[in-house]
């Protein structure tokens, strides 16, 4: 392939792939983002070419093998187009079928449709309420395209943002369109992303450099790697922009090391872009140039935080730095530099191409846009959800999530990652946007969205988040290594059932402390989990201190496992899977024994007994 | 005897040269010694801090900062028990006790046949799946107590 050296030349790239496809040709899209995978979709796809290689359909079906669709709860997910027809839960035994029924005949099969939750059998993607209340204008391309084929990008309309950028607007007509279209960056602070970019424009200096910042950390969001995985050239494209309105020559994808499938197919997509045109000399003829290398992060928290993530890629261990001068001034080897949300890059190609107006008219006054957030936890539909800025929680928690399993009564969501905070039942109706959250005392971080029931316990999260950010801690600056330390230590105490009175205090004051005075954000906002669990779940911090009772049955040392002798039918299937032998058969039909001095509480018997004989108080 | 001695030093060697020598890839230069030799022997460490000229004593502040790298051998097989807050919610914790006590090891041990490795990870993005266990790279998702012992046997 000859690079493409003007925008005439990549119309007439885009024109010439597009008159090679046949839009009535069947196509199945197969969904293999870490979820789907996981459920085994790559055996799948697999299965899928070996059949249709196997009747010699290749002239009249297309499979195409994608990044994440998004509903994870229901994968291996399939959908074949152009009908659009959705299945979910496809096994390699039901390949022959979808082959010889619905491609061949056109038939629909029904056990492999969706069926909502009022028995309604489910065609369409579109159609499935999982879908219909999402407005997937960033992460829905990831359906259509094999992110390894360069052409399937550029047949959706790829690269014609950068083209626009090139050769019609200046660098600052580009910041101009970024600032009033209100993008907000994605990965937690929410700073305008067209102020960052001015300020790294004006800053001094030649060399400057920009960052995709894709060491997505907070446990339960995937969003960053999904779009990496699934759609790398949009990505890709919104750093380009970047760069050309910053003028900078050089970038970075910073990415975790637990997503090797990221970093392989954002290395074949620079491949492939370098290959074309859209990196290297000379970019479509503008005479802009550009590189992008990636740098693999080591497992490290704190490497989300800017400064961290820059000693990291100097090589040094992450450590971050007072902010007195801002990295748009001295970032990384002290040029100036910008550091960019996967999600928050592919959101500018959007804005290019159509405009800050249409742009900043999505979402809320001072949240414009979608936002993808990971919905995760105690909540049927488990995925990937873009929604406009705006939406309430219960509507994305009961439309799109489809509610709590097994019944179970919805207590809170946690929003924001390990520095975000608990949000009750009570305030389900919040709006989502940045500021929202931050007024309830939560707030956006990357997007992860974290459903809680009835049998989560809110001191067991508090004292779950304090150990994840001890853990984290690069240790540099006192109030966070000490201070989370301290607060950790009390947290564990009320778990043990050996809190004291005036503890819920105590943590409130070192909270607010270290709120105050933390070198960084993984220090200030440690005291966001623990404030809001005590600020909307305070009763249960004084059931545990008070009346030594964990309402939720999650404190092992707080809670006794015994059997509902009226309930126990004796029919002894929990006693195989406790590991400590503690349970005992008295004989047929009769309820069994369980032996509180072996009693490990590690809640097994529990698990597997559906009469609800196991009693956990 | 003294080829084997020789190979991980050239080894060694022909990574620092794939990433031209340069110490702001320092971690990725480890991470790639690291896949090689599940491990960042005390020689590698100090074969890197010569061939990048830079100081032993930042070679190891790197090398002890970030979770990625061990210092000891691990086992042949790596366990990593998702711990992120979808999996902590459905009873992560309770999985990783029940490896522990089927190990008779603590996370972030190697057992003494070197046969596995158990760590826990922060998230691995397969939300639907938790709680979730990966042992060599491959997911075992809805993980319950009871499955835990028949999961290891597949491993030997």
């Amino acid at each position: 392939m000859d690079r493409l050296r003007s925008p005439e030349e990549l119309e007439a790239k885009r024109r010439s792939i597009a008159e090679s496809r046949d839009p009535e040709k069947p196509c199945i899209t197969i969904c293999d983002g870490t979820g789907c995978h996981a459920f085994g979709s790559g055996k799948v796809a697999s299965a899928f070419k070996e059949e249709v290689e196997k009747q010699a359909l290749e002239s009249k079906i297309d499979i195409k093998v994608t990044g994440c669709h998004g509903f994870c709860e229901r994968g291996p997910l399939i959908v074949i187009k152009p009908a659009n027809i959705f299945y979910q839960r496809v096994a390699i035994k039901d390949i022959p079928e979808i082959i010889s029924k619905t491609i061949t005949k056109g038939e629909v099969i029904d056990r492999l449709l969706y069926t909502d939750n009022t028995g309604n059998k489910i065609i369409h993607e579109n159609e499935v309420p999982f879908y219909k209340k999402q407005q997937r204008l960033v992460f829905g391309n990831n359906g259509y395209i094999d992110p390894n084929n360069i052409d399937d990008y550029l047949f959706l309309g790829g690269y014609s943002a950068l083209s626009k950028a090139l050769t019609s607007m200046s660098s600052e007509e580009i910041i101009s369109q970024v600032k009033s279209s209100g993008l907000r960056g994605r990965g937690g602070g929410g700073f305008l992303t067209g102020m960052k970019w001015e300020f790294s424009r004006n800053a001094q200096g030649d060399i400057k450099y920009i960052i995709c910042n894709c060491d997505e950390g907070d446990p339960g969001a995937y969003m960053d790697r999904s779009l990496m995985e699934g759609n790398p050239h949009s990505v890709l494209e919104g750093m380009i922009i970047g760069a050309y309105a910053i003028g900078c020559h050089e970038a970075y994808i910073y990415v975790r090391n637990e997503y090797p499938l990221a970093v392989k197919n954002a290395g074949i997509a620079i491949r492939q872009a370098e290959e074309y045109g859209f990196l290297g000399k000379d970019i479509l003829g503008s005479g802009f140039d550009l590189a992008i290398r990636i740098n693999r992060g080591g497992g490290a928290f704190v490497c989300g935080e800017s400064s961290a993530l820059m000693a990291s890629l100097e090589g040094r261990a992450g450590e971050p730095r007072a902010k007195y001068v801002h990295a748009t001034e001295k970032g990384l080897w002290n040029k100036p530099t910008v550091l960019n949300n996967v999600e928050t890059l592919a959101n500018i190609p959007l804005i290019i191409k159509h405009g800050a107006d249409w742009f900043s008219k999505i979402g809320t006054r001072n949240s414009t846009g979608t936002k993808i957030f990971s919905l995760v936890g105690k909540i049927n539909n488990t995925g990937l959800v873009e929604v406009p800025m705006g939406i309430t929680l219960r509507e994305i928690i009961y439309d799109i999530g489809g509610g709590i399993p097994n019944g179970k009564k919805f207590k809170a969501v946690q929003t924001g990652g390990p520095s975000g905070g608990c949000i009750p039942e009570s305030l389900i109706d919040l709006p989502v946007d940045f500021d929202e959250l931050t007024k309830v005392g939560s707030m956006m971080g990357s997007g992860g969205m974290i459903i809680m029931d009835e049998d989560t316990c809110m001191v067991d999260i508090a004292n779950y988040f304090l150990s994840f950010l001890e853990g984290e801690s690069c240790g540099k600056c006192i109030p966070c290594r000490e201070g989370i330390k301290r607060m950790r230590e009390i947290l564990t105490a009320i778990t043990e059932g050996k809190g004291r009175e005036g503890d819920i205090e105590l943590l409130e004051h070192l909270a607010t402390t270290l709120e105050n005075s933390s070198l960084c954000a993984l220090g200030s906002s440690a005291a966001n989990p623990v404030l809001t669990t005590i600020r909307y779940f305070r009763d249960e911090y004084e059931a545990h201190i008070r009346d030594k009772r964990c309402p939720a049955g999650v404190c092992k040392e707080l809670t006794t496992y015994f059997i509902n002798d009226k309930k126990c039918p004796g029919c002894g299937l929990c006693i195989k899977p406790c590991p400590t032998y503690a349970i005992t058969s008295d004989g047929k039909g009769k309820p069994v024994i369980l032996d509180q001095k072996k009693c490990i509480k590690c809640g097994s018997c529990y698990d597997v007994c559906k009469l609800g004989a196991i009693i956990r108080n | 005897m003294s080829i084997e001695v020789e190979q991980p030093e050239k080894k060694i060697n022909s990574i620092l040269e794939k990433y031209e020598h340069d110490k702001g890839l320092l971690v990725s230069i480890l991470q790639d010694i690291q896949e090689e030799y599940n491990y960042l022997s005390k020689e590698a460490i100090m074969q890197i801090s010569q061939g990048l000229d830079i100081p032993l004593s930042q070679v190891y502040s790197v090398a002890t900062f970030y979770k990625a790298f061990s210092l000891k051998p691990r086992g042949r097989h790596v366990i990593n028990v998702c711990l992120g807050t979808a999996c902590h919610v459905r009873g992560a914790v309770r999985i990783l006790e029940a490896i522990e006590r089927e190990l008779n090891i603590k996370s972030g041990d190697t057992t003494d046949d070197l046969r596995f490795t158990l760590e826990t990870v922060n998230c691995v993005g397969a939300c639907a799946l938790g709680p979730v266990v990966v042992i060599d790279g491959e997911y075992s998702g809805q993980m319950k107590i009871d499955k835990v012992k028949p999961l290891l046997e597949k491993y030997s």
